[in-house]
Formats: C-alpha cells, structure tokens, sequence
C-alpha cells in the first residue's frame, strides 16, 4: 500500500513538474497591446566580443526613449550563430529579433521564418526609408517587400604596415595597384629570417569570389543555372590565391591552427600586407607602436571590393511584433545606433547620413579611411545559392584546400567544384 | 483464436462506458498486480528516459529521414528521395570510405596495445593501482580535451611530437595540415584514449584465469609466446569479443576527434560519416538527408554487429 502511494506520489510529482515547465516555456503576455510593451529578445553575432558595450549603450538608449520595453541581449560566435538560430526556430523558441546576414536571409524569408514589414513601416511615422543605404535596403528584400531593416555594412580593404614598407624601400600601395603590384611588393617584403611575411589572404570562398570578380569573371552563368568560376579567369583567380601561401604568406601548417595568428602577426609589426575588414580598425587603432594605413583591395582587370550587408529580422512567431519592429528599426538607423557604431568603429550603419559619415572620416588612424567608402563604387556581393549557401561556400572552401595541399590540381579542383554547384542549382 | 482478441480489444471501452464491477480478487492475484504496479513504478523512470531520449528520437530519425527539411521551414514529404540521393553522392561514399580507413588503423592498434597494457598491469608489482589508474585516465576525460591536447603536440609547426623528431633528426610530418597524415593523427588521438578502457575490460579478463593452467602450461615446457596464444587468448576471448564489438561500434561513429582536430580537412580528406551527418543537419539546413545517412550508419552497424555475433562462434570460448 505504502509502495502504491509513493509511486503516485512520485507521478504527481513529476506530473506537476512538467506542467510547470510547459508553463514555463509559454510566454505570458502579448495580447492587448499587439506586443508593444515587454521583454524583446535579440540574437546576435557582431556584437561579442569587442563591441558588446557599444550594443549595450545602443539597448540603453532604446529602452530609455521606450518605457515598457526591455531588450535582452544574446549573442553568439559567427561559426556557431546560424546553428544556434535554426535549432531556436526548430524548437520554437526563436529569438523575437536577431541579426542576418545577407548571404543567409534570403533562407529565411522564403522558409516563411520572418516578419513581412513593409506594413509596420508605413504606419511608423517614426520610420524613413530614405535614411537607410538604398543598396542595404534592396538586399535584404524578398519578392519585392521588406523583410529585414538593414543594420551595418562593413567592406574588406588592404591593411599595410608602413614602418615595414618604408625599411624595405617599397612604396605605398595606391588604389592603382594591381596584383602584379601587390605581388612585386609582396616579394620584397618578405623576411623569412626576422619572421615578416610579405601578405596574408585567406584561401576561401569569399575571398575567391572576389578575386574571380577582380579578374572581370563571374561566378554563375547569366542565367544563374549554371556554375563558371572554373574557367580560365577563375583559374587564374585561385592560382593567385594559392600562390601566396609558402612564399609570401605562412602555409597552413606553419600557422598550426592557432586562432587569429594573422591579427597576431600583424599587431606585432610582422606582416606587410593583410587582406581584411574594416571591423579590424579598432583593435589596430588601439596597438601601441603599430602604424598602419588603408586602400582598396588591388585588382586584376579591374576593382572589385567584398561587402558584408547585416540587418535585424523579426521572428514570424513573436509574440512582441511592435516592439520588435521598433527595436529593429533603433538598431538600424536610430542617431544613437549610427553614432555609437562610428565612434567605435564598429561595423558601419547602413544609412545615407553624409554627416555622421564626416566626423567618422576625420578620425585617424588609418589616414586613409575615405577608402573604406571608395570601396563602395566597385561591389563585389557574394554569389547566393539560396538554401544551399553554406554547402555552396564548403564546396568551393573545399576544393581550393584540395588544391593547396595537391590533391587535385588547381583546375581539377575547380572542375570538380563547378558540377558540384551546378549539381545544387539543379 | 478470434473472440477472445475481440473481448480484450472491446473491454476498454466497456469499462470506460459502465461503472466498473467491484471484483473480488484472490489474494494471489492482488499480490501479483501489486508486485507489477511496483515494478512497473521502479521501472518507469529508466523506461521514460529510454523512450524519450533514445528510442523516440531513433523513430523521429527514420520519420523525418522521409522529409525534405530544413529545420526552419515546413517538411515536406519526399519518399525515399533522402535515400537514393545517398547513393549517388560521392561525399558520402567517400566518407564511409574514410570511416572504414579510420577503423583499419584503429581498431588494430587500440586492441593490440590494449592487450600489450593489459598484460603489463597484470604483473605483481609495487603500485600497480597508480598505474592503472594512469592508464584509464584519458579514458574518463572528455574527447574536445583530448583530441585539442592532441592537435597541440601534432602541430606541425611547434608541436612536441615534431620538435622531439626534429631534434632525432626525423623532418616531422604535417599531421593534421596534411591530407595523407590526418587521419593518421585522428588515428593516434583515438587509440591514446581508448587503450586504458579495453586494456581494463582485458586484465578483469586475465585475472579471471586460473593460474593453475598456466603452471601447468609452464611445466609442459610451453614458453611465454606458447602460453599467450594457447592458453591466455582462448580463456579471455569471452572479454576481447566484448571489446572488439564496443569499439567497432564506438569507431563507426568516430566525430569529436575529427571535428576538433581537423575539421574533416584538408580539403575533406578526414571527412567521416557523423561529421556529414552533422553538416547536412545543422551547417547546409538538410535535416531529412542527414536523418537518412542516419539511418544508414545504423544499419551498417547493425549488420556488422550480427556478423560479429554470428562470428564469435569460431573463436570466442565461454567456460
């Protein structure tokens, strides 16, 4: 008898235990006010780990200009974001704003995983369209309407060592470099002896899809059935890439898998040349004894600058659509969120604000900072395979190191990476 | 054969319909149904766990093997579409083939050393229990602990297994960096941890040996090479067999060393099968193929687990 009642007991325990956990997991509120007021959560990847105080000052400011409303921040490594973010909306606890990037939005918008918001926008008085980067606000439309309000843009430029390029007597590079330039100067730079490496550019999709561009080819066929980087043009793009590795540049074993060694080798004054974004700025503007300036990346046949376009989406199932959307839109182009992220040369908003761009300018390091805009005149966007962008960036990734460690030739592993693209366009 | 089904099946609803007849129950038969209440109470808390973290999950697998998902749309069903896609992707197969290459260099090695330590820590010896407990401690640490500690001395760069090679004069290989040596690395990885776990399941297989036998082998003027393939290998046989399964099955699924070490690189020469497993789920938003190479790794397993235990007849003795 005693066993029986324990036994129960112990169910209606559990019992209890579970029907508090659903309780739990279902959110209160929402209802009358159409989730104007309340908790926002919002998921993100550029914030940590450098510029999590500059998000904060954003929320506060918000929060400050909206009573009611509270933002709670989450953030996650850039690798482990978009895994993060889809096993959250699998298991339906999506975050009610977070953070996409161009090449992954238009996955989202047609899995029916956002919030249309072209009609909150034009019932915000608040709201002006023209405030924000024209080119940021077409990209992050699907089927003609809004379904992100584009947040920051960044471009990838070529950072230079000046104290390096003056010991070796090589002169600046100048926005009329080509490669042959790059490369020639490259060369000279290296000291293998004092550990100086001459240049440093990833061997991966995103920077082959530009050097593909900056060599006049292109990465899909017209009609975009069809992969082309594995003619001549893309062959000679990621020759000039794997070019560099083991003369000019550290091989992967060399650089033994140690996280951010190419920041590391060039704080420390090790390395000439550094193909990277200007979300590098701060920490570099911030390195004691490190003098360094900017210009647009060098180019084959002709410019052609890598740009990253973020915006904030707002989940299809939120139950704080209003306060959302006003969140989303603070984000993107409030005076606080535009003069937050210039002043701590964060990634820059996505808005036409010619002023606020004027007093970034101003400010040195690097000297040149106009080139972070000049890259602007000649945008390279990655290629978008929707669904199958990432498998797309593993493929191309992947051949590429196939050919860096001679398991296929350059074009082999081109060809090989072309129908395999081909095949996922079907 | 037929009424009495349709009774049972009818009861149900016609106890849910009239109020239930106070039966009068033997004394045995309540004994009985409290003993099944009991037990069925003791039990419930595994089963629970079973049906909801393992085998609710394994259906869930097969059911959305069957679907064209990306976990933040709606699945749509597709047949066996997941399943003959498998058969024609090279990735996949060349996965299986490295999987299959990972088991060739592992499970060898790891039963041979394991037997080699096991026979070691079998010896009289002061502080044997140090050394045993040395042996299983990479055993009880966690796989990303280990397989990062690995990936540090098999840097090519500067890692210690190069400089103590370097300094022998040996130009060191570029371990993981290099396609023909990284999965050779993984390989390493792997047998240093598992070796503490099959060389103790091997030594409670020695220590069960009568040592009589081997006396009596001894006076029989067999040596020590004689004794280990007569007597030792046929009396732990029952233990080895054990072994031999669990690391087959553990090697099938081989993926934190890989993930951590080498990322299935360079340029996909270490891809296993979990790893694209998890790739196709979580990295290329293809929940439903994932859940069919799933599917497969299991029958694989399965089948080769049969085999083994069709197999144990020739060779393992049970006392």
């Amino acid at each position: 008898m005693t066993t029986r009642r324990r036994v129960l007991a112990a169910a209606a325990g559990a019992l209890a235990a579970v029907s508090l956990l659903a309780a739990c997991g279902q959110d209160a509120s929402g209802g009358a006010d159409d989730g104007a007021t309340g908790t926002v959560t919002y998921f993100t990847f550029s914030a940590a780990p450098d510029h999590l105080k500059d998000l904060d000052a954003i929320k506060a400011e918000f929060e400050k200009q909206n009573p009611g409303i509270t933002v709670q921040v989450q953030t996650a490594a850039y690798d482990d974001y978009f895994t993060k973010l889809q096993t959250a909306i699998a298991g339906g606890t999506a975050p009610d704003t977070f953070e996409l990037n161009y090449e992954n939005f238009v996955t989202y918008a047609r899995a029916g995983a956002l919030l249309p918001l072209d009609e909150r926008a034009k019932a915000d008085q608040d709201y002006d369209a023209n405030r924000l980067y024209p080119k940021a606000r077409e990209a992050f439309q699907f089927k003609g309407k809004l379904y992100a309000v584009p947040s920051t843009f960044s471009d990838v430029v070529l950072f230079y060592n000046k104290k390096l390029f003056d010991a070796a007597g090589v002169a600046h590079p100048t926005a009329d470099w080509t490669w042959a330039d790059e490369r020639a100067a490259a060369e000279k730079l290296t000291n293998k002896a004092k550990g100086v490496y001459g240049d440093y550019q990833p061997v991966t999709f995103h920077e082959f899809y530009k050097a593909l561009a900056q060599n006049g080819g292109s990465f899909l066929s017209e009609d975009g059935k069809k992969a082309t980087f594995n003619d001549a043009k893309g062959l000679e793009a990621a020759q000039w890439l794997l070019s560099k590795p083991g003369t000019v540049q550290p091989t992967v074993a060399e650089i033994g898998g140690k996280a951010d060694y190419d920041t590391a080798l060039f704080t420390s004054g090790k390395l000439a040349m550094w193909h990277n974004g200007i979300w590098q700025i701060s920490k570099l503007a911030g390195t004691a004894g490190l003098d360094f300036d900017i210009v647009t990346e060098p180019g084959n046949t002709r410019k052609a600058n890598a740009v990253f376009m973020n915006a904030t989406a707002v989940s299809a199932k939120t139950k704080k659509a209003t306060a959302a959307w006003k969140w989303a839109r603070f984000l993107g182009s409030s005076q606080k969120a535009v003069e937050t992220r210039l002043g701590s040369n964060w990634e820059l908003p996505a808005v036409s604000d010619q002023a606020a761009f004027d007093s970034y300018l101003k400010k040195t390091p690097p000297a040149n900072r106009k080139a972070v805009f000049d890259a602007l005149a000649d945008i390279a966007l990655p290629p978008v395979l929707d669904a199958q962008q990432s498998k797309m960036q593993d493929i191309v990734t992947q051949a590429l190191e196939k050919a860096a460690s001679g398991q296929a030739t350059p074009q082999q592993a081109l060809d090989d990476a072309a129908a395999a693209v081909t095949a996922l366009i079907k | 054969m037929t009424e009495p089904r349709t009774a049972t099946t009818a009861a149900p609803t016609a106890r849910a319909n009239a109020p239930t007849p106070r039966v009068r129950r033997s004394g045995a038969a309540r004994r009985r149904l409290r003993t099944a209440v009991a037990a069925a109470g003791f039990l419930a808390p595994s089963l629970l766990l079973l049906l909801g973290f393992w085998i609710g999950p394994m259906l869930g697998t097969a059911w959305v093997s069957l679907q064209d998902w990306n976990l933040i749309g709606v699945p749509t069903f597709v047949g066996l579409d997941n399943y003959t896609e498998l058969l024609g992707d090279a990735e996949f197969h060349a996965a299986l083939g490295h999987t299959l290459a990972y088991l060739a260099g592992y499970l060898p090695l790891v039963l041979v050393c394991g037997l080699a330590v096991a026979l070691l820590l079998d010896a009289k010896l002061p502080a044997m229990t140090l050394y045993r407990a040395t042996f299983f401690l990479p055993v009880i640490s966690s796989w990303v602990a280990v397989s990062l500690l690995w990936k540090w001395l098999l840097n090519p760069a500067d890692g210690l297994v190069n400089r103590i090679l370097g300094a022998l004069g040996v130009p060191g290989p570029g371990w993981w960096t290099d396609p023909d040596w990284a999965m050779p690395s993984v390989v390493l990885a792997s047998v240093w941890k598992d070796v503490g776990f099959v060389a103790v399941i091997l030594l409670a297989g020695l220590q069960a040996i009568p040592r009589d036998l081997l006396e009596a082998a001894a006076l029989d003027g067999a040596g020590w090479w004689r004794k280990l393939r007569s007597i030792t290998l046929p009396m732990i046989s029952p233990s080895l067999f054990f072994v031999t399964v669990i690391s087959l099955i553990n090697g099938f699924q081989v993926f934190d060393q890989v993930w951590v070490m080498t990322e299935g690189g360079p340029g996909g020469a270490s891809s296993v099968v979990v790893e694209q497993i998890v790739n196709n789920a979580f990295s290329y938003g293809r929940v439903g193929y994932a859940s069919a190479m799933s599917i497969v790794l299991f029958a694989v397993i399965l089948l080769v687990t049969l085999a083994q235990l069709r197999l144990q007849r020739r060779w393992v003795h049970y006392e």
